[in-house]
Formats: C-alpha cells, sequence, structure tokens
C-alpha cells in the first residue's frame, strides 16, 4: 500500500473523529463566538471606518494560543492514554505517515474552521471594496500560524498521556514565540541587549511572520519560516515517539 | 515463521528480557507462560516491532524486524495486552479502518470484515460505539482486528483476559484451529490454557526462557509426575506403605489420606511400576479401589521454576 494512501486512511479517520465527538462542534462555536468578539467588538471594525480585515487577523496569533493547543493536545496523548499507538504503531504504517497523517487530520480541521468565517469577509465586500488579494494573503498566513502551533501542539501532547500537561506545555511554547516578537517585549529587550540581537530573538516570532501576511505581502522567508517551525516540530515528535517506544 | 535469537531489552539497568531464543513454525502455537512482570508482553512488543530490542535479531517470515519493519508487520496479527482499541468508533468502523491500513480495499474489505465478525461473534455490537461495550466483547473486537488480513503470523497477549469461562473456551478454541495453519504466540498466566491451546510452551522468568517443550514434557518435570497412587482395602495405610516402600523400584512412598503414593526409582519405568504393584496387591491380599500414574501438574512446575526467584525479590525488596 502506497505511502500516502496510508497516511489518507489515518487522517481521515482522524478528521471523523473530530466530528463524531463533541469537540469539534464546541471549538467551532467558540472559534467563531471569539473571532467575532474580538473582530466587531474589540477589534473596533466599524469605527475603523476602513474595508480591511486588519482588525480581524491581528487578534489570530493570540486567539490560536488557546485554541489550537486545545485541538492538538489529544493527538497523540489520547492514542497513548487508550493504548491504541500500539495498535497503531504495529501496522505496516511507518511513524512519519502516522505523524504527518495526525497532524493533517488535525490542520485540515482547523483550515474548515477558518473557512467558516467567511461572512465577515463577505461584511467587508458588502460594506466597501477591500483589497481581496490582501485577505487571501492574511487567511494564508492565518493558517500557516494555525500549522504551526498545532505542530507544537502535536509535539507535546507526543511528551505526555496527559492532555492537560500537553496543552500548557504548547501554550508555552507557543506565547513564547508570540511574545519574543511582540512590541512590548522587544522594547524591553532593546534596554539592555543590542540591536543585533533583539532582531535575532525577534526574528523566531510568529508574530513578526504574521505581520507580512497581515499586510497582503507573501515573503518567501515568512514561508519558509513556518514550514520550518512545522517541519521541526514534527521532526521533534518522531523523536519522542522513537525514545518513548525505546524505553 | 518466528525466528529469535538472543533477545535482550533493558529499560535502564533492568534486563526486562535477557537472552531470549525461540522458534515458532507454521502450525505450532506456542504458550507464553510466566509470572506477571517476567518479560512476556515486552518481549511480544519487540516481535511486532513496537518497541525496538536492546540486543539480539527478530524476523518474522525471514523479514529482519529491525531491518524491513514494515514487511514483517504485514505478515503478524497482533492482539496487543488489555485489548486497545478507539473507544469513539463503531466496531464496524474500526474493522474497516484496521482492514483499510492492512490495505484491502471495496469488496475485499468488506468479505473481510464479515468474516472476523463472524469468527469472534460480534454481529450483535457492529453499530455499537467501543466504550460502550462489555470487556469480553471489546477483548473480541481486538481480536478481530488481529485477525482482518488472515496473517500467518498470531501474536496475542492474553487473549482470554477478562472473558467469561464460555468466552475463555471459545477463544481457546479458535486459537487451536487458528494454530493449524499459522504460527501462533499467545502469553496467559492461566496453565490450563496450555493444554488447551498449545503445541508448545515456554516459560520465562525474570526475562529469562526457564521451560521450553511440549504440555506433557514441561508436566514431566514435575516432582510427582510417574508416580503410582494407589487406594486398596485389605491393609492398613501403614503398612501399605512400608511394603510398597520395600519394592527395589520404589525410591520413597508416602502416606495420603486413604491412599498411598508410590514414586519410582526412575521416572520412565512408572508403568513397570504399576505392574510391580499389581502383583504386589494380588500376593498380599489387597483389593484395588483405584490405581493411578501421575502425569504430573504443570501449576507445581510453574511454581517449582519460578516461585524461588520470586520470593527472592520480594525479600530483597
Amino acid at each position: 500500500m502506497g505511502a500516502w494512501k496510508t497516511i489518507w486512511t489515518i487522517a481521515r479517520r482522524e478528521l471523523t473523529a473530530y466530528f463524531i465527538s463533541p469537540v469539534a462542534y464546541v471549538f467551532l462555536v467558540i472559534f467563531l463566538l471569539l473571532t467575532g468578539f474580538f473582530t466587531f467588538t474589540v477589534g473596533a471594525f466599524f469605527e475603523r471606518g476602513e474595508a480591511s480585515l486588519a482588525s480581524f487577523f491581528v487578534w489570530h496569533p493570540w486567539l490560536y494560543l488557546v485554541l489550537v493547543p486545545a485541538v492538538g493536545m489529544r493527538v497523540w496523548s489520547e492514542e497513548r492514554r487508550a493504548g491504541t499507538i500500539e495498535l497503531l504503531l504495529t501496522m505496516p504504517v511507518a511513524t512519519w505517515q502516522a505523524i504527518l497523517a495526525k497532524f493533517l487530520a488535525s490542520w485540515v480541521f482547523l483550515a474548515i474552521a477558518l473557512a467558516l468565517t467567511f461572512p465577515v469577509v463577505l461584511t467587508v465586500n458588502y460594506l466597501g471594496s477591500p483589497d481581496n488579494g490582501v485577505i487571501v494573503a492574511g487567511y494564508l498566513g492565518s493558517l500557516l500560524l494555525a500549522g504551526a502551533y498545532l505542530a507544537i501542539s502535536c509535539m507535546t501532547s507526543a511528551m505526555t498521556r496527559n492532555q492537560v500537561v500537553a496543552f500548557i506545555l504548547a501554550v508555552v511554547i507557543c506565547l513564547f514565540l508570540i511574545l519574543c516578537g511582540f512590541a512590548p517585549v522587544t522594547g524591553l529587550m532593546t534596554r539592555w541587549a543590542s540591536p543585533a540581537l533583539v532582531d535575532t530573538v525577534a526574528a523566531f516570532s510568529v508574530v513578526t511572520h504574521f505581520n507580512g501576511f497581515e499586510r497582503g505581502v507573501i515573503d518567501t522567508r515568512d514561508l519558509l519560516y513556518f514550514f520550518s517551525v512545522i517541519g521541526y516540530a514534527l521532526f521533534a515528535t518522531g523523536v519522542i515517539i522513537r525514545s518513548h517506544r525505546a524505553g | 515463521m518466528i525466528r529469535i535469537d538472543h533477545l535482550v531489552k533493558l529499560f535502564g539497568a533492568k534486563r526486562a528480557v535477557d537472552d531470549v531464543s525461540f522458534v515458532v513454525e507454521r502450525g505450532e502455537v506456542l504458550g507464553f507462560l510466566g509470572p506477571n512482570g517476567a518479560g512476556k508482553s515486552t518481549t511480544m512488543r519487540m516481535i511486532t516491532g513496537f518497541i525496538p530490542p536492546s540486543g539480539g535479531k527478530i524476523t518474522v517470515g525471514g523479514h529482519d524486524i529491525a531491518v524491513s519493519p514494515l514487511e514483517a508487520k504485514r505478515l503478524i496479527g497482533y492482539l496487543p495486552e488489555n485489548a486497545a482499541a478507539y473507544p469513539d468508533m463503531t466496531v464496524n468502523g474500526f474493522l474497516e479502518f484496521m482492514a483499510a491500513l492492512r490495505g484491502l480495499d471495496g469488496a475485499a474489505r468488506r468479505k473481510a470484515v464479515q468474516r472476523v465478525v463472524e469468527l469472534c461473534f460480534l454481529s450483535s455490537v457492529l453499530k455499537q460505539t467501543i466504550d460502550t461495550l462489555s470487556k469480553g466483547y471489546r477483548h473480541r473486537t481486538c481480536l478481530a482486528q488481529a485477525l482482518i488480513h488472515d496473517p500467518q503470523v498470531l501474536v496475542l497477549d492474553e487473549p482470554t483476559d477478562g472473558l467469561d469461562p464460555n468466552q475463555k473456551h471459545e477463544v481457546r478454541n479458535l486459537i487451536r484451529e487458528l494454530g493449524k495453519t499459522k504460527a501462533v504466540v499467545f502469553s496467559t498466566h492461566i496453565l490450563e490454557e496450555v493444554d488447551a491451546a498449545c503445541t508448545r510452551a515456554i516459560i520465562i522468568d525474570r526475562g529469562r526462557v526457564v521451560a521450553n517443550g511440549t504440555p506433557d514434557e514441561l508436566r514431566g518435570m514435575s516432582e510427582i509426575a510417574g508416580a503410582v497412587t494407589l487406594r486398596a482395602s485389605g491393609a492398613d495405610i501403614a503398612q501399605m506403605q512400608r511394603k510398597l516402600a520395600q519394592l527395589p523400584a520404589v525410591v520413597h512412598c508416602e502416606a495420603l489420606r486413604g491412599s498411598v503414593r508410590a514414586y519410582p526409582r526412575d521416572k520412565r519405568l512408572s508403568g513397570e511400576l504399576t505392574h510391580v504393584i499389581v502383583e504386589l496387591a494380588a500376593r498380599e491380599g489387597w483389593r484395588i479401589e483405584q490405581l493411578r500414574t501421575e502425569e504430573g501438574h504443570l501449576d507445581e512446575v510453574f511454581r517449582r521454576i519460578t516461585l524461588p526467584d520470586t520470593e527472592k525479590t520480594r525479600r530483597a525488596a
């Protein structure tokens, strides 16, 4: 059986598992309520008087900080807690195939959640004439951002059979990735660190790389950043799973 | 089909599996016995490729599990300890999924699912989710999963654990039936299963193989194997014991409640001993009510082989 067919089989099961449990629906409702709340109320969408989704995307790094680890925390810890990891990894399935399949399934789920925010695009198009290219770039960036957080959550999920621990670890790591490029933090750092160091640390931040997408710029370096975070976290997941099995 | 050479597994400083070697051919059912924590599950997890060995070599159907794991895994059906299964899936959905992972599609998959559902008596719970199943059904669902691709090699970790006596009986019969055409390894700590299903048994204790043979051979290692027990009237027990002890073929004779037991000088000559005792009884005018050659007890062998070590660890702790 081809590797991709195996991946597709596992990914389909994972995605179905979201929708046969209440998790998916609770997540979707909360995600949509929160994006709405932050965009229109906190982000002052109407008061801004501009036809853009800036007040929509600007919250994503923070929203995802809590919501994406909530999706990713069960990916491996659940499998370990139920013992099904033993079943899955004694099938003719390579570990990387299982890791990739589970990641992709959860990413597709997050993409569905993100796609369901389409009314906000319709709204802004109804009220004015925004640059839809910028909006597409924003969505792409948001999806990549979710993917990066999700890969990190998969990694922490592989570390423990306790979902709460996986969740907290993922939030802390993702928070670090936000804060190291967050203006108040970089401002604080410039007081004692050299500008080169501040720039280096900030270069690790998701915010720095997400900003480009928000402005409608799709930069190869930003793409490379998100894909390398995803790649690195998934590789680390493989190492962690292998080390657990080695005992 | 399964060839294990000097298998070692270390967990830290602990040798969980210590130089285990054995071979299982097609048509054999190997019972894997041992006290809890003896290394049974660890060995099975290494055979199925779930955990890598610290040393030694495992080949399944000629494929080295360390070199070509996917080829080896294709040949194996595995029932893990505790019969894990995805709790939120239905029995049917779960079996379909496992069949798909085995590369079965369309009509072949439907047929495979149908076959194992019948084999494991699951038709009444097909639409139920696994977390609503009783332990027996969950166990059989996981067993069905192991059989779905009609594997040449079956590795079953405590397949009868948590089943009621009827289900145990069914599963043992199933294992014996499957063992005619496949290589089967199953672990248990229920000794009667060795007789019920195995062609050969291995006893392992603290990671080491301490006995390996057919159920009869293992029983023969029992101290009372070959002894002849006599119940007769016509003399009191003490007198019978004295007379029997004087026989040259008898090394030792003990009095039991209502009967006496004579141990032969050589276990292989217990048939002779029976003749000698019958002749003696005729000479002395005893009326034989019961005469029995002891085959030995597996549990006695098991205890004798494994207990001293467990005692030692208990004392050390």
